[in-house]
């Protein structure tokens, strides 16, 4: 059984160098500028991202394919996000959630598009949103855009957020420190969300790609043995099936982040009225 | 029993916290198309608010998974 290849689902999420770079020491923090798998994926993101832009962004009245479907996802963050869930005044904050919605979703996608090359053996691909800290970076600027545009907004009236009204003194006031948890576990739960979803997708991808693997390598040595073939091919089967399941994760967590922005956005914009 | 091995049966007893978030799940779902049966013209609108409400009850289930990926990886 040793020469049978090692079942390791965690290995797609190593971050690996590529290429050695600089490493220097600011003020006691060494910063390594080596490009890792990670980063190579983040720019190639950031590529896809910029040629879109400059492949669609055109402003003609009569859209060309690539402007009309460049609006079609504007739509969607526009029309089903901000114009539904804060209303007009939302109009400000369009830039930065369209941006969140694109980042996360080309991010996303690339992981389960090209996560067909790990199934071939090819260490290129890496999902970044199966990143804790990735995710954790973008949950916490949202948290803290909200929570710095409440402050500027509101000032110190902001803080009446906590309190929940109809409770009477006594309910309002045991009602505070709950009111504070789910406020400060925000951030965490829009991590985690995409990070699990992320992390817990590619590992079931990986381990029925190395169910078709194992089983194979059992069928190849003939006789009644060859009868592995058949779980091999139910399991090729069920990663053909779950990539389409994972292709609407990757597109279902991408708008799912950026309506929790918004909704938090629209409890700060739409502040003293509807809470 | 040794260490390890309590903490493989640990790590998959931490993964039954997923019951609620199936349950959840289920009566979302359930619920909405019982609601978008009975009046299919409101259901469309109603779409980002079903997505809210699973991406929430999701999370429970995936804080369920976490505990179980610290079990493994972290102790």
């Amino acid at each position: 059984m040793a020469e049978q290849p090692a079942i390791d689902p965690m290995h797609q999420f190593l971050v690996q160098k590529i290429w050695q770079g600089p490493v220097f020491e600011i003020g006691g923090i060494t910063f390594d500028m080596s490009i890792t798998n990670s980063v190579a994926s983040m720019i190639a993101g950031a590529v896809i991202l910029m040629a879109f832009f400059a492949l669609t962004a055109r402003g003609q009245i009569v859209p060309n394919r690539g402007q009309a479907f460049a609006e079609a996802i504007y739509g969607i963050v526009d029309k089903l996000l901000v114009s539904s869930i804060i209303g007009p005044a939302g109009r400000p904050y369009i830039p930065y959630l369209f941006t969140l919605f694109l980042v996360i979703l080309v991010l996303n996608l690339m992981g389960v598009v090209l996560a067909i090359g790990n199934l071939a053996g090819l260490s290129l691909t890496f999902t970044v949103t199966s990143q804790l800290a990735v995710t954790a970076t973008l949950a916490v600027l949202t948290f803290f855009s909200v929570l710095i545009l409440g402050f500027i907004k509101h000032g110190p009236k902001f803080l009446s957020l906590f309190w929940v009204p109809g409770m009477g003194v006594a309910g309002g006031i045991a009602m505070v420190p709950i009111e504070m948890i789910s406020f400060f576990v925000r951030p965490m739960t829009l991590a985690m969300r995409l990070f699990g979803n992320m992390l817990g997708g590619h590992v079931v991808l990986s381990l029925f790609g190395s169910f078709v693997v194992a089983l194979g390598i059992v069928g190849l040595s003939g006789g009644l043995a060859s009868l592995a073939f058949v779980p091999a091919a139910l399991s090729f089967t069920m990663i053909v099936g779950l990539t389409g399941l994972e292709l609407v994760v990757a597109i279902l967590q991408a708008f799912v982040f950026t309506a929790l922005a918004t909704v938090y956005l629209n409890e700060v914009v739409n502040f003293g009225h509807g809470h | 029993m040794g260490a390890e091995a309590a903490k493989l049966i640990g790590a998959g007893l931490a993964t039954s916290g997923m019951i609620g978030a199936g349950v959840g799940l289920g009566s979302l779902f359930g619920n909405y198309l019982q609601a978008a049966i009975r009046n299919p013209s409101a259901a469309a609108s109603q779409q980002p608010m079903l997505f809210l409400g699973m991406a929430l009850t999701e999370t429970m289930g995936l804080f369920a998974f976490v505990v179980s990926l610290l079990i493994l990886f972290v102790f």
